[in-house]
């Protein structure tokens, strides 16, 4: 069962900084809600707090009943972070370390066949293309077959055609896993091919500016006036809060740092 | 040269048989001495007579007894203590200035110390060779376990790995390419504190054949132990770096390896 995600009163601050906050979200269980905004407006940080790698300044965030293990949470990184040392097959089974080996091995080689890599198992991560390399990340994610799956724009760094072949691939995975899925993406297209419920972040500090349901159904006609209507509103709402052309030349390298930092 | 750039590893001949050539003539024209540049062929002679007479296998043996022994200590020791201070920020602290300090110490000015505290056999000379090889394996080690890409072990982290299991499943394999340039480092530095230790005082092994070409005018035994001595390094190295690539093969590098062959 997949479980619903509370925020409440979030903030993170860096060095005094605000970065992020106040954000108050619930997001249900077995959705894909998709976190949009421009570069540097928090929502890297938002989801690293969720996925514990940064403690939260203050607030609070409550997956499932607050009782989760690692294994429960997944997470794709911007970049696959392979180990470059261990083959395509070690690589996603790198979060099944309580698992006997038998277990592992067929979860492993499951998963494998979902994200259609089956026949590349044994090879090392220098031998993968980008593509490749991040469905392996994607595979390492869903080993554990967990309740809640938070994915750092995974996609981003692909060429248009893969980066689509991927956003019908992650649909296909969650229509399999029914994980509640937080995707963090500056590419409203992907936000609204994959996702139910989309929140724009505008910042720093990154605070909620919109919250749209596109009832659009899925797999997405990215050619229907619907999609266009929506990413029409989706544009108004992120181009309402303009940061860059706001700053002063003089801010523009602190801008850059808190890009850095998410 | 091939595309990539590369020559061919005999290319590196070029030179030394140039130079043989040319000490060979030198010798054979008689611009030096006998006593003071002994000709090639002679040389080569008293390697054959030091080969027959079992006196080079002995020296050899001696030789590379102290060589492991030291080499195993130093690099032991050191993986030890470097994985610990690579590990943990309070044995960092803790150690690692210490480390450093002894560092500054010239490695030969500990002879003294360790002839008076352990005696002039093995002992001694298996602490100085040790002591050779501790620094670059510590340094690299700790450097290598300290440079691991914050990437990586985020990823251990959303997975729940404990700090222990972070160390041996993704700072360990990380460092283990800058590992083992400490490693070929240290053995390099093995030799050449070994050779220090036989020639202060040792009665055997290639280190005493130097001393004893020395003091009794021979230089084709110094000779012929210097190139004992740099045959055996070369080969040491080289078996240890196919070691080393094989253990790093996963490595996405351009394949431009310093002293391969």
């Amino acid at each position: 069962m997949a479980h619903p995600i509370h925020i409440t009163g979030l903030t993170k601050s860096y060095g005094g900084q605000p970065v992020l906050g106040p954000v108050r979200l619930t997001l249900e269980a077995g959705t894909i809600t998709a976190i949009i905004g421009r570069s540097g407006c928090g929502k890297t940080t938002l989801l690293r707090c969720l996925g514990g790698l940064e403690d939260a300044t203050a607030g609070r965030i409550t997956i499932g009943d607050g009782r989760l293990s690692h294994r429960e949470i997944g997470y794709v990184f911007q970049e696959p972070r392979l180990m470059p040392w261990l083959n395509v097959e070690k690589n996603t089974g790198f979060g099944l370390a309580g698992l006997s080996k038998s277990a592992r091995e067929q979860a492993v080689a499951e998963v494998l066949r979902v994200v259609g890599l089956a026949s590349a198992a044994r090879l090392l991560p220098k031998q993968l293309s980008g593509g490749m390399a991040q469905r392996v990340a994607l595979a390492r994610a869903l080993a554990p077959r967990p309740e809640v799956i938070l994915l750092d724009e995974p996609f981003s760094a692909l060429d248009p055609f893969s980066r689509e072949q991927m956003q019908e691939h992650l649909l296909h995975l969650h229509e399999h896993y029914g994980a509640t899925m937080v995707l963090i993406t500056h590419d409203m297209d992907e936000a609204l091919a994959l996702a139910h419920r989309i929140i724009v972040l505008t910042g720093p500090p990154g605070i909620v500016t919109g919250d749209l349901t596109p009832n659009l159904p899925k797999p997405v006609d990215r050619s229907s006036v619907a999609f266009f209507e929506w990413k029409k509103r989706l544009t108004g709402l992120l181009s309402d809060h303009s940061v860059a052309s706001e700053l002063p030349l003089d801010n523009q390298p602190r801008l850059a740092r808190h890009r850095m930092a998410s | 040269m091939n595309r990539r750039g590369k020559w061919h590893w005999s290319i590196g001949l070029a030179v030394p048989v140039m130079l043989l050539v040319l000490w060979q003539g030198v010798a054979a024209a008689g611009w030096a001495p006998p006593s003071v540049l002994p000709s090639p062929v002679f040389v080569i002679d008293t390697l054959v007579a030091m080969a027959t007479s079992g006196e080079m296998i002995q020296a050899l043996q001696a030789t590379a007894m102290r060589i492991a022994g030291g080499f195993a200590l130093g690099a032991g020791v050191a993986t030890l203590l470097g994985g610990l201070c690579g590990a943990s920020g309070f044995a960092r602290a803790l150690l690692d200035p210490l480390i450093q300090a002894l560092r500054s110490v010239p490695s030969l000015a500990w002879v003294p110390l360790f002839i008076l505290w352990l005696g002039i056999f093995e002992a001694s000379k298996i602490t100085l060779v040790a002591v050779g090889v501790f620094f670059p394996v510590y340094l690299n080690l700790v450097s290598g376990i300290a440079n691991v890409d914050r990437k990586l072990i985020e990823v251990g982290r959303v997975h729940g790995y404990s700090p222990l299991r972070r160390l041996l499943r993704i700072q360990l394999p990380a460092a283990l390419p800058s590992y083992v340039v400490g490693l070929r480092g240290g053995l390099g530095l093995g030799w050449m504190f070994v050779a220090a230790a036989e020639l202060l005082g040792a009665t055997n092994g290639l280190g005493f054949i130097l001393d004893d070409g020395e003091q009794t005018g021979r230089p084709e035994r110094v000779l012929a132990a210097l190139l004992l001595f740099g045959i055996c390094g070369k080969l040491s190295d080289w078996a240890l770096a196919a070691l080393g690539r094989a253990a790093i093969s996963w490595q996405d590098i351009d394949g431009l390896q310093m002293g391969r062959g």
